[in-house]
């Protein structure tokens, strides 16, 4: 069992391993994010209330689970990385974080976006939205501290030590945002509980968000490989992968 | 139990030499809640409206100034590295300096906040709450604050990022600490905000130490 | 299908500007995301090819 996850943190065979699941997950980003987006766009039914606006939440809502799923795994790719000393963990915490933010400036856009048609306003102070903004904020925090540092070995833990920081803080900050604002509606859709929404309005969403799901693993397993080649330039593998050819240890390389 | 003593007593002593520094927070408090009656208005209906909010977020931000230079001193002169090599739990010698930082910082602020009160027309029945809100939250602030501070301790010019990262952290404190002051005017809650108030500092308590020490340990050895 | 027409699925009853901006940016950083990717694997491969044909063009000569 520990011999399988320090082989798995091996960039050797990390490299080559992500090299074979990569496509698949390509693959089923693409089909599922298309299949999601024309279902949600044309053939669901338009909302008794918002009309067709509701249509965002197409965008709004798998990339705010996103969002804050990105950030827990950036925390225990960080744990991971802190208690284990796997190298591959922390290069796959260092790519997971500007998607991570991405996507939740995806979901405040696009939550902002809708709140003009519904609420007739461009920003509205209620939860989901303030949440989201404290949480881009956080990102940006483990962004900006990882940068600061000139050790790489520095930078990755610090950025780790935050990351884990601010997991703990998030339902912290969530609870108490909610408590705060009351506007927004009631979550539609949870993995626990039935959806409020007819299914023919929350199949397209589960589809669009398995399909999100699969393009942060295919995303994140194209950036962690090159995080690997940049880190592990220097190893002989590496440079026999770049050149094809094998290289001949010359006599006085150091071992 | 005699080192953090120690560091406790020394750190005091240190700090209580440069006056300067334990006053130029609460100076900092007092400008802040003045720029805002001379920017929005000096109505005092409308200042009582916004009086809760203003003292905590002026007074937060004094504690966040005051965190630069928590372990600066230390980290510039070596005697960071020293405590790193002690014997005693980095964590416990750590809750010893940021127990020393609240004291004479977290306190005072909040010990004067009911002044600043006054000129904000602040609604009678609730300026013990505010102090005693302030001095339960800045603790927490205090606590968390010190972890931004260990980890940017090390860096140029940390002190910017230290705000970047610790100002999400203190929201839900924030979110408690003004909403109990609020309950305090309106009359109901203020148990359950100080509660929470208090639970948070206990997390923190709990918490904190450990991530303070982790990171003191990576800013020397960076 | 929820709409009658073509023109009437691009107008999405009014709230075109709302719908299309929201997806449209979506759209826009996640194919930016990948282009970003791609290019990032490129110039690294280049890089290091690079690097490997000075270094095996330098060996055998003293350092």
């Amino acid at each position: 069992m520990w011999a399988f996850i320090h082989k798995l943190g091996s960039p050797k065979w990390f490299y080559g391993i992500s090299a074979k699941l990569q496509p698949w997950f390509w693959a089923a980003a693409g089909l599922l994010i298309i299949t999601g987006s024309l279902w949600g766009l044309a053939f669901a039914p338009a909302d008794y209330q918002q009309g067709n606006s509701f249509r965002i939440i197409y965008v709004h809502v798998p990339a705010a689970f996103l969002a804050q799923s990105i950030f827990i795994a950036m925390a225990v790719s960080g744990l991971v990385f802190m208690v284990w000393k796997i190298k591959v963990a922390d290069m796959a915490a260092a790519v997971m974080a500007p998607l991570g933010a991405a996507m939740t400036f995806v979901a405040l856009f696009s939550g902002a976006v809708w709140g003009v048609p519904t609420w007739g306003t461009w920003w509205m102070w209620d939860a989901r939205l303030t949440s989201m903004l404290i949480l881009l904020f956080l990102y940006l925090g483990v962004i900006a501290l990882r940068g600061a540092f000139t050790s790489r070995d520095s930078a990755s833990r610090a950025a780790s030590v935050l990351a884990m920081v601010g997991v703990i803080n998030i339902p912290i900050i969530k609870y108490s945002v909610d408590w705060w604002y009351t506007l927004h509606q009631p979550a539609s859709f949870t993995l626990t509980s039935r959806p409020a929404m007819p299914t023919e309005m929350w199949l397209p969403l589960v589809i669009m968000v398995l399909g999100f799901y699969s393009f942060f693993i295919a995303l994140t397993l194209m950036r962690t490989r090159s995080e690997i080649l940049r880190r592990e330039a220097n190893k002989h593998w590496v440079q026999e992968l770049v050149t094809g050819q094998a290289v001949k240890a010359p006599a006085e390389e150091a071992r | 139990m005699l080192a953090v003593k120690a560091t406790l007593v020394r750190d005091l002593t240190l700090l209580l030499r440069r006056r300067g520094e334990v006053l130029n927070p609460l100076v900092f408090f007092a400008l802040v809640i003045t720029l805002f009656p001379i920017a929005i208005s000096p109505d005092p209906e409308l200042l009582a409206v916004i009086a809760p909010g203003l003292l905590w977020v002026a007074a937060l931000l004094a504690a966040l100034l005051s965190l630069d230079s928590l372990f600066r001193s230390d980290y510039d002169d070596g005697s960071l590295e020293q405590l790193l090599l002690a014997p005693q739990p980095l964590a416990a010698l750590s809750l010893a300096k940021v127990a020393v930082h609240w004291l004479l910082t977290g306190l005072p602020l909040a010990l004067m906040a009911p002044l600043l009160g006054i000129m904000l027309a602040l609604p009678a029945g609730s300026y013990a709450v505010l102090a005693l809100s302030l001095a339960l939250g800045t603790a927490s602030l205090s606590l968390i604050g010190a972890i931004g501070a260990a980890l940017t301790v090390g860096l140029a010019r940390g002190g910017v990022l230290l705000s970047l990262l610790v100002l999400p952290l203190y929201i839900p404190v924030l979110i408690f600490g003004a909403g109990a002051v609020q309950a305090a005017i309106f009359g109901e809650g203020v148990l359950a905000h100080l509660a929470i108030l208090g639970a948070l500092l206990a997390a923190s308590l709990m918490l904190a130490p450990w991530a303070i020490a982790a990171s003191l340990r990576i800013s020397i050895n960076g | 299908m929820a709409f009658d027409s073509f023109s009437e699925f691009l107008a999405m009853g009014g709230h075109a500007p709302y719908v299309w901006s929201a997806w449209g940016v979506t759209a826009l950083l996640l194919l930016a995301t990948v282009w970003h990717a791609r290019v990032e694997q490129r110039q690294l491969l280049k890089g290091l090819k690079r690097r490997a044909r000075r270094q095996n063009s330098t060996r055998g000569t003293a350092q």
